[in-house]
This record gives structure tokens, C-alpha cells and sequence, in this order.
């Protein structure tokens, strides 16, 4: 938490990022990191996880990792800033373009772009995966947990929840 | 309800349903985000087509796939193509608050008590966990919408793919200038692949 960000910085900051973010949140995390990690020191590479996990536990959007982000850059202004600034863009651009489309009629081009940007969000998710993971999981009980509940997640239809909770409750027993 | 900006959906359908109000667009996207642990999506789509019937199952997939390809949440994006869909820009404004504001409210919450008490080794021990647990997720579902593209063998998206991660998670080069690039050259090759499958 060095070197407080001002609140015009914290929206420019995520109101771009808002705009890069394609597909969604999780690809947008390596950025997220990038900038408040490695840049600007808002949050340590313990705090970023921490974020991380606490917003998978929430309810809501995976989005509102940003709302812990600016609470721990600049308070609750912070916290609300960076929310609008991460969401906003974005959500007037959908509302421009679907009213756009709406006149367009029977373009090829949704599809195509659409087909073009899945491989490239896939592999930022999978950045967004390393990156969290070279962050956070430090001993070989960590890297078992997190390779356990990919499988799990991916082979069976348990929900995450429970999947989470577990991973606090070996937490707090000290096993991992 | 004769002026209802909804130009899909005629009168006469046997359960053609009245377009939601404000208040009933705010509350309905309130309940699916409160819902929404680990994703919103699963909620909104048994909300939006299952219990309130506003949205054809067709009508839901085109929606969400327009809010997929654009950048930003997509979940967020949907609720303002929806809301505006039904009641205009306010109904876009209700939608996205309903949405966003209950769970800020509770995320916020958290980050004060997290502020508070996020030394406290207890806490550490549990989070840590949660965390772990968490990107293991994350790695789920990259590996669930990795599975289609392997079995199409398209050795253009898989290198793309591949080169992403590698430039954004290993060399940690910054995301716009990797997507400066990787965007045309996808978007390029995508037309040309389709042009010549056609």
C-alpha cells in the first residue's frame, strides 16, 4: 500500500481497462495485476490473492475483485470508483452496439470477431491462472489443493461453492 | 404496454409476457447477482428465460453471445442490453444497479473487515485456502473452454492461444499491446480460414 493513488488516476486506470477486458473478467486479471502489483504497489502480491479469493467467495460478478482493489488503493471512494471505471465503459459500448446491430441486420462479422476472440481469452485466463498461482501457491500441499479442485470443477458438476469452503476449511485446519 | 420497445416480440404468443417495469428489472437483477456465488450467468439465464419468460431461449444465446464478444464483464453487459432492450436507458440503469450495487455493499463490507482483520493468522490460514481453491477454478474453466478448440484442430487459434499466454502470463508484457496484436491477426485469420471453408 505505497503511493496512494489519486481517484481521477484509479478511474483512467480501469475505465481503459474496461474496454481491453476481452472476455470478461478473468482475462482481465493479468492486467489488473500488472498495474496495481507490479506498477503501482497499491496492493502486495498477498493482498492481490486475498482479493481474489474473497471475490470468488462473494456474491455477484467475478468483477467486483476491482470494488476490493480500490477499497485497499484509495478507501471507499476508491472502492467505487474503480467499480464504475471497470464496468461502465464496457457497458455503454454494449449498449451502443446492441442498438447498432439491431439495425444492421445479417452481418458475418459478429460471428467472426466473436469466433477470433475465444482462443484469445482462453489464453488470458490461463495467464490470469499462472500468474495467480506463481502469486499464492507456495507449498506442494497448495499446488495438490488447486490441481484437485481443477479436476473435480472440471469433471463433475459440484457446486464451486462447496469447493471454496473446503479449500477454507483446509486452510484453517492448517494443512495447506 | 402497447409502446414496449421489444420489436421481436409480437402480441398474440400464447405466453407472451408483459415487459418488466424498473423496480421489477432493479429487483429481478438484485436476486440473480445475490445468488451468483462463483457466476452470475447460470442465475440470470434460469431468471430471464425460465422463471420471468421474458427471453426466448434463442433470444438469451444471441444476447449473451453479442455481450461475449464485446470487451468488459459480460454478465455487466448483459444487463444493460437487456434493461435497455425492454425500458430504454433507464431500464439499462436499473438493470445494471440491481446488478452491481447490492453485492459492492457486500464485497465493500468485506474490504473493510479484511482492512480490520487481514493479519489476524486464522484469517491468513482460511483465505489462503479459499485462494487456492479459487484458482483451481480459474484453471477449470480455462481447461473447459480449451476442450472444444482442441478438437477442432485449428492450429491458427491454438497458436494464438498459446502465444497470449506465454506474452501476457510468462513474459507479463501488457494486455493492450498483446491484444494490439493479437486481435487483427486473429480477426485476420478467422475471415480468411472462413472465406476459404466457404
Amino acid at each position: 500500500m505505497t503511493g496512494a493513488p489519486s481517484l481521477g488516476g484509479l478511474a483512467a486506470t480501469f475505465s481503459t481497462m474496461s474496454l481491453f477486458a476481452i472476455g470478461g473478467a478473468n482475462a482481465a486479471l493479468p492486467e489488473i495485476h500488472r498495474v496495481a502489483v507490479t506498477l503501482n504497489h497499491w496492493l502486495t502480491e498477498q493482498q492481490f490473492a486475498d482479493a481474489f479469493a474473497i471475490a470468488q467467495l462473494s456474491p455477484g460478478p467475478n468483477v467486483l475483485i476491482v470494488t476490493l482493489i480500490g477499497y485497499q488503493a484509495a478507501g471507499l471512494a476508491g472502492a467505487l470508483v474503480a467499480t464504475v471505471g471497470m464496468c461502465g465503459p464496457s457497458a455503454t459500448l454494449a449498449y451502443v452496439v446492441s442498438r447498432l446491430l439491431g439495425r444492421a441486420g445479417q452481418s458475418p462479422w459478429p460471428a467472426i470477431i466473436q469466433a477470433a476472440l475465444v482462443p484469445l481469452s482462453i489464453g488470458l485466463m490461463a495467464a490470469s491462472g499462472l500468474i495467480l498461482a506463481l502469486g499464492s501457491d507456495r507449498s506442494v500441499a497448495a499446488m495438490v489443493l488447486t490441481a484437485t479442485v481443477a479436476v473435480l470443477a472440471a469433471v463433475t458438476r459440484v457446486n464451486p461453492l462447496w469447493l471454496l469452503l473446503a479449500g477454507g476449511v483446509l486452510g484453517f485446519a492448517g494443512v495447506v | 404496454m402497447a409502446l414496449i420497445d421489444a420489436p421481436d416480440r409480437e402480441a398474440g404468443g400464447a405466453a407472451a409476457p408483459a415487459a418488466p417495469g424498473l423496480g421489477e428489472l432493479f429487483v429481478a437483477f438484485a436476486k440473480m447477482s445475490l445468488a451468483g456465488f462463483g457466476g452470475v450467468l447460470v442465475w440470470a439465464r434460469r431468471a430471464i428465460v425460465e422463471q420471468h419468460r421474458w427471453m426466448t431461449a434463442e433470444e438469451f444465446n444471441e444476447t449473451f453471445a453479442l455481450c461475449h464478444f464485446l470487451p468488459g464483464p459480460n454478465i455487466v453487459n448483459l444487463s444493460v442490453v437487456f434493461g435497455s432492450r425492454f425500458r430504454g436507458i433507464p431500464g439499462a440503469i436499473a438493470a445494471f444497479a440491481g446488478l452491481l450495487g447490492p453485492p459492492v455493499v457486500i464485497v465493500t463490507t468485506l474490504a473493510v473487515l479484511y482492512a480490520h482483520y487481514g493479519e489476524l493468522d486464522t484469517l491468513r490460514r482460511i483465505l489462503a485456502g479459499v485462494s487456492y481453491a479459487a484458482i483451481g477454478l480459474l484453471f477449470a474453466v480455462v481447461f473447459k473452454m480449451l476442450m472444444p478448440l482442441l478438437r477442432k484442430r485449428d492450429p491458427v487459434a491454438i497458436g494464438l492461444l498459446a502465444a497470449v499466454f506465454v506474452a501476457v502470463g510468462v513474459l507479463r508484457l501488457p494486455m493492450p499491446y498483446v491484444l494490439a496484436v493479437a486481435v487483427p491477426l486473429s480477426i485476420g485469420a478467422t475471415y480468411l480460414l472462413r472465406r476459404r471453408t466457404a
